[in-house]
């Protein structure tokens, strides 16, 4: 007798929510028993986690603050993951995003520029677009693996960020701080409500989803990344350029993570500092796969997460929850998705001797 | 100590967390699969080893529990991908970010406190060589144990019918399953292997090398461990080759004075990075180019 898994053919509506929801239950409940094991009061830390994000309307704005990063990255990450072209260096575009875009305000920090704004989110994007577009090249020409590489440029990324920071870019009043100048006032992008944190880019974000919408279940080139996804064979059978595919996707998620890096210095920030590298790119990874790759689930996911982060700075106050908590949690949450996933996608199938 | 006598001290302490990753990725790799989850693997048996040391004072207990949980995390890696078939890419970084994340939760109580190194042990006779006998030859016991595991690492990869067995899983896994090799337990044991090396990494690193505990310590050393298998084309002595080289580069600015040139830092600390883009792209062209003849 053997267990074999079986895919099923169609997986149904009900199983697509219902698997990032299990897997939500499931780490829940593998937190609480983490946590009790720690001595951290498990139902104090699990309130604050998930219920206090939405108890104050500041802390709600920062849900939102925190989702328009994230959701921009995500959106473009998927495309190429349905596409299999793995761009995990959405983190090095993020950053490469936010220091083009802080050229212009370090050069005019009196902002004597007309257009700051527009020409940092351009410059932001197209620099996310072109360091993307580095993996795509040496993938297409020459088949280096766009995850190895993409990985490597993130990381090199920091290092270029912390040389401008340490060195020609360094606020020359900022008391030897690694950081930029402020940003003049038209550098900054405007906010969408009084008194709180969220700006436009939560708008940006928004529309790239339905951008994402429309292309990937609506248009052909959305039907061309998903068949090179789940056949790749098929693809090229059918004609379809492996090699636009590639370069598709990675200047795509290249474009989002770029624009999202320039809008977090010309957002929250106002200046280009070490913290900018806080590892959204990374998170937008698990955002877009519990979202399950689809543009509305990483709507969802990418609010989930946003509530976990705030949440998880509460905790720290109020049930003494480590900050890396939330890296905890959203580890399970992946793995647990992983898992939930499988099965729903796969029935378990029990091969009996007899049959063979 | 002048910088080149700190080097020649340094580098081989410096480069053993990368070896000790890097060739159990080697090995996870060769199987035909890709763990990106060396950074949270190592962080975790980081953690725990300096917990293991800290209250029992036994060296060999804090790696030992640090190879076995850095294990279990890989198994949990190993379950995703070989048994439930999910995307490897995720799944590695589910279990880094998830060991990351554990490493600082059991970590918290003991942040910046510190425990005893391991002593340094000369090589019989060769140690009175001046220069490097004082320094490069005296080592603690860890350095010289890896260097024999490296040899017999080399040795079963390269002489024995296992290493042709794990070669022949990740060449071309269809064909070893119809010789009846059980791949899927073959590839089991070589995650294993591989959370086993990293958690060696992370203990050497948090109870050896710097021996206190700091939060996000082990700085990034599991991706570049993951660019050194590369950088080594698979084959063990090019990774401890490499391992040496980006040990080198990992002190950074201690490497630019030995050198006398003022180089940024982050030029030096970027090195590995391009060095291992180059590297790929030198490799993936020949059998591209072999792929695209068919």
């Amino acid at each position: 007798m053997k267990l074999r898994l079986v895919r099923r053919d169609a997986a149904s509506r009900l199983a697509m929510f219902g698997a990032p929801v299990l897997a939500l239950i499931l780490t829940c409940l593998t937190s609480l028993i983490l946590f009790a094991l720690l001595g951290i009061p498990a139902g104090k830390a699990l309130h604050a986690l998930l219920l206090k994000p939405f108890l104050s309307w500041y802390s709600f704005s920062e849900v939102l603050l925190k989702m328009a990063p994230l959701l921009l990255i995500a959106q473009g990450l998927a495309i190429g993951f349905r596409a299999n072209v793995f761009n995990i260096g959405a983190e090095g575009q993020f950053i490469i995003g936010a220091i083009c875009a802080s050229a212009f305000p370090v050069f005019y920090p009196d902002g004597n520029l007309p257009f700051m704004l527009p020409a940092m989110i351009v410059a932001g994007g197209l620099g996310g677009m072109a360091y993307a577009g580095i993996a795509a090249g040496l993938r297409t020409r020459y088949g280096a693996s766009e995850i190895l590489v993409t990985l490597m440029l993130s990381l090199i990324a920091v290092q270029i960020l912390n040389y401008l920071l340490l060195g020609p870019w360094k606020d020359p009043r900022g008391f030897n701080f690694p950081q930029t100048v402020m940003f003049p006032g038209n550098a900054l992008l405007p906010l969408l409500f009084e008194n709180v944190r969220p700006n436009i880019s939560l708008i940006f974000a928004l529309l790239a989803s339905l951008f994402a919408y429309l292309m990937m279940e609506r248009h052909f080139r959305g039907y061309q990344l998903r068949t090179a996804g789940l056949a790749p064979k098929a693809a090229l059978y059918a004609g379809f350029s492996a090699p636009r595919m590639i370069w598709l996707s990675l200047a795509l998620s290249g474009l989002a993570a770029g624009i999202a890096g320039a809008s977090e210095v010309a957002g929250p920030l106002g200046q280009l500092q070490r913290s900018v590298a806080t590892g959204y790119g990374y998170a937008a990874i698990i955002v877009a796969y519990v979202g399950g790759l689809r543009p509305f689930g990483i709507v969802a996911s990418s609010f989930l997460i946003s509530v976990l982060y705030i949440g998880g700075d509460s905790a720290t106050v109020s049930a003494g929850l480590p900050v890396a908590a939330v890296e905890v949690f959203q580890g399970m949450l992946l793995s647990f998705y992983l898992l939930t996933f499988t099965l729903i996608r796969f029935r378990v199938h029990l091969d009996r001797e007899a049959t063979a | 100590m002048s910088a080149v006598e700190f080097l020649l001290a340094g580098t081989l302490a410096a480069a053993l967390p990368l070896l000790l990753a890097a060739l159990g990725e080697m090995v996870v790799e060769k199987t035909g699969l890709l763990n990106l989850g060396l950074e949270g693997m190592m962080a975790v048996g980081a953690a725990i080893a300096f917990i293991c040391v800290y209250h029992t004072g036994a060296h060999v207990l804090g790696f030992m529990a640090a190879a076995i949980v850095s294990a279990i995390l890989a198994m949990v890696f190993a379950f995703l991908v070989i048994l439930v078939k999910a995307n490897q890419v995720a799944a590695g970084l589910a279990i880094g970010v998830l060991g990351l994340g554990l490493s600082a939760l059991f970590g918290k109580t003991y942040e910046s406190l510190t425990i005893s190194g391991l002593p340094e042990y000369g090589l019989p006779l060769l140690s009175h060589i001046p220069l490097i006998g004082p320094t490069l030859l005296t080592q603690d016991i860890v350095v010289w144990l890896a260097v024999i595991g490296t040899i017999a690492l080399w040795y079963v990869l390269n002489k024995t019918k296992l290493g042709l067995i794990i070669t022949a899983v990740g060449e071309n896994a269809e064909a070893a399953r119809a010789i009846g090799y059980p791949v899927a337990v073959i590839r089991c044991a070589a995650v294993a292997f591989g959370g086993t090396m990293c958690g060696l990494a992370g203990a050497y690193a948090s109870t050896v090398y710097t021996p206190l505990w700091a939060d996000g310590m082990i700085a990034g050393r599991g991706w570049i461990a993951l660019a050194l298998v590369v950088f080594g084309t698979w084959q063990t002595g090019r990774v401890a080759f490499g391992a040496l080289l980006f040990g080198i580069l990992s002190l950074g600015e201690l490497t630019a004075q030995a050198i006398g040139v003022a180089i940024p830092s982050q030029v030096l600390s970027s090195l590995p990075y391009l060095v291992t883009i180059l590297m790929l792209v030198v490799i993936s062209r020949h059998q591209f180019r072999a792929s695209k003849r068919l």
